[in-house]
């Protein structure tokens, strides 16, 4: 009877605490991720789900010539540092964090106007947890005021 | 047993009761992000070939602020006749309809801001909060934003960031709150608008050597994510048909057919990165190509979507 009472407990801990990770996703990219693309200006796009270590996410964009962007990827603290690739029609992989300190920022331009996929992924963490952790994973872009 | 019993575990019982209540609320609430069928996506795009239907998947459309710095870029002039005019506004009473011009009247906002015209920013900022507040977008914009935008107006760099504020509160509500078919439309009708506002901008000028034309027909690559966007919300959390948005689709139509006119070609890509500056370049070539009579059919008929978005 007991044990049964901690897991009831341990179910609904664990759903409370989803939603609030839910309920400040918002929050995260606003008041968090949104920071890293300073100087550039956010295009007010929003791009944030909850991810659990293990899980990977896909964004399809087009990017246009003559524009300068940042690409700002940023996990919550619950997480550990959020790996992503960035790679085009041919699957040529055009940048990736894991080479580049797992950075949350990328500042790049386009000779030519063309689709890119992104590619994120939450490693699995180093900590001995019996459960995988969740947390808020944004996904931002900025732009240069051409003028 | 019984009384005693339950005043112990009365906390537990509580949580148990309220953790209930959550649950219940947020049933389905990862509709921000799906889980992708691969039979929807046999297209002959290739980037699409690969999509994983165990993963997350977003679509970027250009944001209504984005969408008026890739028309300004291209060597647009300001023209407030093209805007729709605020009294429309008065009009706009159905969900679809405050949606879509909710996304036209963002892109008015900033196109105009983009061109310091700062009276019109002020009503155009107007005109999108009535749309939000008649989609119970709460807060999106509040009178602190107005006072705001009003006393920043000889600003641009903080014009832009209301104006980025504004639509990320817009969008991150409705896709927290089960919504994100309505943030799909709003972004359909702020990248029609800008569509609008570059054909009618290119008018019976030639096409070719034309920047404007040319990022008029690169909005080819950003319709196939029109299409997936819209069609990933053809149904409601109930599994049943979503009306606005299969209207919406039928409504884009005679656009797929026209854009399927337009060839767009991309050569592989190299990433080279300034060691000084740090940015990447991605060296590629576009090339895009239409028939003129091909291009004045594309521009009636994104005036005619236009026409209908803004009744």
């Amino acid at each position: 009877m007991r044990r049964t009472y901690h897991l009831i407990i341990l179910f609904f801990a664990l759903s409370f605490i989803s939603y609030n990770a839910s309920a400040q996703c918002k929050g995260f990219a606003k008041k968090i991720c949104k920071l890293e693309l300073i100087p550039y200006i956010h295009d007010g796009n929003y791009h944030a789900a909850i991810l659990t270590e293990g899980e990977e996410a896909e964004l399809y964009k087009t990017f246009y010539s003559g524009q300068e962007y940042r690409l700002a990827i940023c996990g919550s603290d619950a997480l550990p540092d959020i790996e992503f690739q960035v790679i085009d029609a041919y699957k040529n992989v055009l940048y990736d964090n894991t080479e580049n300190n797992l950075s949350r920022i990328w500042d790049f331009s386009l000779e030519a106007s063309q689709q890119l996929k992104i590619m994120v992924k939450v490693p699995m963490g180093d900590t001995e947890s019996e459960y995988p952790a969740s947390g808020c994973v944004a996904i931002m872009f900025g732009f240069k005021d051409t003028e | 047993m019984p009384e005693k019993y339950f005043v112990k575990h009365l906390p537990v019982l509580l949580l148990f009761a309220f953790s209930l209540v959550i649950i219940s609320c947020n049933s389905g609430k990862k509709k921000s992000v799906k889980d992708v069928n691969i039979e929807d996506f046999v297209t002959e795009d290739d980037i699409f070939d690969d999509i994983d239907k165990a993963k997350k998947i977003f679509y970027s459309l250009p944001s209504p602020l984005e969408t008026a710095m890739l028309i300004k870029s291209a060597g647009a002039e300001y023209d407030e006749e093209l805007l729709n005019d605020i009294s429309n506004s008065s009009k706009y009473t159905t969900n679809k309809s405050m949606a879509l011009n909710l996304g036209i009247y963002t892109t008015d906002l900033s196109f105009a801001s983009l061109f310091d015209q700062t009276q019109a920013s002020i009503r155009y900022m107007e005109a999108a909060r009535k749309m939000a507040e008649g989609l119970d977008i709460n807060d999106a914009i509040d009178n602190a934003t107005m006072t705001r935008l009003e006393e920043n107006l000889q600003h641009r760099d903080v014009v832009m960031d209301i104006i980025s504020e504004t639509f990320l509160n817009s969008s991150s509500y409705l896709k927290e709150n089960d919504r994100q078919d309505v943030a799909a439309v709003v972004l359909v009708g702020g990248w029609i608008e800008g569509l609008y506002i570059a054909t009618k901008l290119v008018g019976n000028s030639s096409i070719k050597n034309n920047e404007l034309a040319d990022r008029i027909l690169e909005q080819k690559l950003s319709f196939n994510i029109v299409q997936r966007m819209l069609d990933d919300n053809q149904e409601n959390e109930e599994g049943e048909p979503n009306q606005d948005i299969l209207e919406l689709i039928a409504q884009l139509q005679d656009l797929k057919e026209a854009f399927d006119k337009v060839k767009v070609t991309t050569t592989e890509s190299q990433a080279v990165t300034s060691q000084d500056s740090k940015v990447t370049t991605i060296k590629s070539n576009t090339e895009v190509s239409v028939t003129p009579e091909d291009f004045k059919k594309l521009q009636l008929v994104v005036d005619n979507i236009r026409t209908s978005f803004i009744q």
